[in-house]
C-alpha cells in the first residue's frame, strides 16, 4: 500500500508538470503583444514594458519562462497581475467561497442523487421511477446556465420571492444552497441513474439472497448489504466530481454574481491577466490530480478484493 | 410417529414471464423429521431448489406466484404468516447453505462480520460474544486458525474454506433444519467428500433435519435417510435411500442409476438418458417422463400418473410402479 501511495505521487509530478505547461505556452505562447491594451488608448511606456518584461521573464525562451514560474511558484509565489495586484491574495480571497460552494454541491447531488437512485432502483418501473428517469434526462440536457437563471429568477424576489437569491461578497453557507444546487444539478442526475443501474444490478445477487435467507430485518438487507456493495462506482464518481465542480463554477458564479474562483478566472481571460490563469488553472490541476489519488485509494478501503502491489 | 418438523403438502409455484406461464412446481410433497437426512434429487430445471427456496421464502414474487399448497414447519403454515414471523423462522428455524459460497457471502464484508452479525443483530450479543461465537463455530466446522481467519474476506478463503464459513454461518442460531442447495457442486471431488462428511457430522450432533438437494446420486449415497426424486415439478419416486438403490421404483430413477459409471462395465458405453427435461412453459400431457421413458405405453401419453403406493412410505408416480420395482 505505502509503495503504490509512492508510485502515485511519483506519477503525479510529470501529469503536473505535463498540465501546467500547456497552460502556461497557451497563455503566454499566443502570438499577440501582452502590453496591448493595458495602458488605456495610448501605447505603453517603454520603461514599464521593460520593467515588467523582466518581472514576468517575457525576453526568455518559452522553456526557461516557464521553469522559471514554477520555481517562484515553489515559494508559495503566485506573481502579480499588470496591476500590481497580488495573485495569490486574490485566490485567497475567493478560494473558500468556491470551494464551499463545490462542497455544497458534492452534498446535495450525494444526498439527493443516491436516495433517488436507490429507492428506483429497489422499486423499478414504478411512478418514481419515471418521475426520476424524466427528470434526471431532464437536468441532464439542460445547460447549467438555464438551470441557474431560471432557478434564480423565478425562485427570487422578481418571480414567486420564495428565497432571497442574491449573494453577498463573503457568501455563508446558506446563501449558496440555491447556486451550489444549480453547479451540482447535472452531476446529481448522474448520480442518480448511476446508483439506480448499481442497485438494480446487485439487488438480486446471491450475497443479498444469503442476507434474506438469514432472516436479516429489510433494512439491514438493504442498507448494509446491498448499499455497501452499490456505492462503490457512485462514491468514485463523487470524488472525482469534486475537482470538475470546482471548473465548472465558472458559469454558475457568474449567474449568481458570486466571488469565486470562477469569476476570477473569467475576468483574467477576459482582461488577459496571464499570471492570474495560470495561477487558478495551476490550483485547479492540483485540486483534481489529488482527488482523483484520493478516489484510488478509497476504492481499496470501499472493496477489499482490489490489492495494491 | 412424532410430528415431522417440515412438512411440504401440494406445493404448486408457477413463474408468470412475458414469453408464457412456467409450472415450475406442480404438486411437490415431501417431509422431513429431526435428525433425519432427505435427499432431494433431480436434474437442473427440475424444481428442487425452487422447493427449496419456496420454503425459506426467498422465492422472487413476483415473476414466482405460489399458487397452491401448504409448508408446514412445527405444524405452522408457514405460508399463512406475517412477513416478520417469516423471517424470524429464517435462520433460526431453518437455515440454508447455497452452492457457490464465493457469490453467495458478501466480498466486501469479513467472514467473522457476517458470522456475527446474525449473533449480534438476531440475538442481541455484544460484539465481544458474537466474536467469541464466531470462533468456536468457525472451530466446529475445522476451520484450521479459527482465531486468525475470521477477519479474512471471502475471497481470501479456498473453496472448501469457504463453504466452511458458509456453513458456520448458517449453525449461529442453532436452526432445526438445514436445507443445502448443492453444497458441493462448485467444490473438487475431494473436497467434495470432506464437506459432505461434515455436514453429516454436524447433523448427527444437532440432531437437526437437513434436506440435501443434489443431482449427485454418489452424494446421496453416504448421507441421506430418504431420498425423493424430482422431476417437471413433481416429485416421482420417494423411497428410502437403501431401498431405491436395490430396486428404483421410477423409470427415470431407473434411468439414473444406469448412467452411473460402474467399474464392473469399464470398457462399455456409458448409458445416458435419451432427450431433455421438458420445457416447462409447456408440460407434455400424460406422464411428463413419457417421452423419455423406455417403458412408455399408450396411458402415459394421455393419463398423468397417480401416486402408487409401493409400502414402506415408498411411492412413485408411474403406471406401471409395481411392475418397476419387481423387476429391480
Amino acid at each position: 500500500m505505502g509503495r503504490y501511495v509512492l508510485r502515485r505521487l511519483l506519477q503525479l509530478i510529470p501529469v503536473f508538470l505535463g498540465t501546467t505547461f500547456l497552460i502556461y505556452a497557451l497563455v503566454w505562447a499566443i502570438p499577440q503583444d501582452p502590453f496591448a491594451g493595458k495602458c488605456g488608448q495610448r501605447p505603453c511606456d517603454p520603461s514599464y514594458i521593460a520593467e515588467m518584461s523582466a518581472k514576468l521573464n517575457l525576453n526568455d525562451p518559452l522553456l526557461i519562462q516557464y521553469f522559471k514560474y514554477l520555481g517562484s511558484l515553489l515559494t508559495g509565489d503566485f506573481g502579480t497581475t499588470f496591476n500590481g495586484v497580488s495573485v495569490g491574495e486574490q485566490i485567497a480571497t475567493s478560494w473558500p467561497i468556491t470551494l464551499k460552494m463545490g462542497i455544497i454541491a458534492l452534498i446535495i447531488e450525494a444526498i439527493i442523487g443516491i436516495t433517488a437512485g436507490v429507492l428506483t432502483g429497489l422499486r423499478k418501473q414504478g411512478f418514481l421511477d419515471n418521475l426520476v428517469l424524466v427528470s434526471t434526462l431532464f437536468l441532464i440536457s439542460l445547460p447549467v446556465f438555464v438551470t441557474g437563471f431560471v432557478l434564480r429568477l423565478y425562485l427570487g424576489p422578481q418571480g414567486f420571492d420564495i428565497m432571497d437569491t442574491s449573494v453577498g461578497t463573503d457568501p455563508s453557507f446558506g446563501e449558496l444552497i440555491l447556486p451550489g444546487f444549480v453547479l451540482g444539478s447535472l452531476s446529481m442526475a448522474y448520480v442518480a441513474r448511476l446508483s439506480r443501474s448499481s442497485i438494480v444490478e446487485n439487488r438480486r445477487a446471491d450475497y443479498v439472497r444469503t442476507a434474506i435467507a438469514k432472516g436479516q430485518p429489510q433494512t439491514r438487507v438493504v442498507g448494509v448489504h446491498l448499499l455497501r456493495n452499490s456505492l462503490i462506482p457512485v462514491i468514485t464518481f463523487l470524488g472525482t466530481d469534486l475537482g470538475s465542480l470546482m471548473g465548472g463554477a465558472i458559469v454558475t458564479e457568474g449567474v449568481f454574481n458570486i466571488n469565486g474562483i470562477g469569476g476570477l478566472i473569467f475576468r483574467g481571460i477576459q482582461e488577459k491577466e496571464g499570471v492570474m490563469v495560470t495561477g487558478i488553472v495551476t490550483l485547479l490541476v492540483l485540486v483534481y490530480l489529488l482527488m482523483s489519488l484520493i478516489v484510488d485509494l478509497l476504492y481499496a478501503v470501499l472493496d477489499p478484493r482490489i490489492r495494491y502491489e | 410417529m412424532t410430528q415431522p418438523l417440515l412438512e411440504v403438502e401440494d406445493l404448486h409455484v408457477e413463474f408468470r414471464t412475458r414469453d408464457g406461464v412456467a409450472k415450475v412446481l406442480n404438486g411437490v410433497s415431501y417431509h422431513v423429521s429431526a435428525g433425519e437426512t432427505l435427499a432431494v434429487l433431480g436434474e437442473s430445471g427440475s424444481g428442487k431448489s425452487v422447493t427449496a427456496q419456496t420454503i425459506m421464502g426467498i422465492l422472487d414474487m413476483p415473476p414466482a406466484f405460489i399458487t397452491k399448497g401448504t409448508i408446514k414447519f412445527r405444524g405452522e403454515d408457514l405460508l399463512t404468516k406475517p412477513a416478520d414471523e417469516r423471517r424470524d423462522v429464517r435462520g433460526e428455524g431453518i437455515a440454508m447453505i447455497f452452492q457457490d459460497a464465493l457469490s453467495a457471502l458478501n466480498p466486501v464484508f469479513t467472514v467473522g462480520f457476517q458470522i456475527e452479525e446474525q449473533l449480534r443483530v438476531r440475538r442481541g450479543m455484544s460484539k465481544a460474544d458474537a466474536r467469541k461465537r464466531a470462533v468456536e463455530l468457525l472451530d466446529q466446522v475445522k476451520i484450521p486458525n479459527a482465531r486468525g481467519r475470521i477477519s479474512d474476506y471471502p475471497h481470501q478463503f479456498s473453496g472448501g474454506m469457504r463453504q466452511r464459513a458458509m456453513i458456520a454461518m448458517s449453525l449461529a442460531l442453532d436452526p432445526e433444519l438445514l436445507i443445502a442447495d448443492e453444497p458441493t457442486t462448485a467444490l473438487d471431488v475431494t473436497v467434495q467428500a470432506q464437506i459432505m462428511d461434515l455436514l453429516a457430522e454436524i447433523q448427527k450432533e444437532r440432531d437437526m433435519g437437513m434436506i440435501l438437494i443434489t443431482h449427485d446420486l454418489g452424494v446421496v449415497a453416504d448421507v441421506a435417510d430418504r431420498i425423493s426424486v424430482m422431476y417437471a415439478g413433481r416429485i416421482v419416486e420417494h423411497a428410502d435411500v437403501y431401498e431405491l438403490f436395490r430396486a428404483p421404483g421410477h423409470p427415470y430413477t431407473e434411468s439414473l442409476l444406469e448412467s452411473l459409471p460402474r467399474l464392473d462395465l469399464k470398457g462399455q458405453e456409458l448409458k445416458t438418458i435419451k432427450g431433455l427435461p421438458p420445457s416447462l412453459t409447456n408440460i407434455p400431457p400424460g406422464c411428463p417422463f413419457n417421452p423419455r421413458c423406455p417403458r412408455a405405453f399408450d396411458k402415459c401419453v394421455t393419463e398423468v400418473p397417480a401416486v402408487h403406493n409401493l409400502g414402506m412410505g415408498r411411492t412413485s408416480r408411474c403406471h406401471i410402479a409395481e411392475e418397476v420395482v419387481a423387476r429391480g
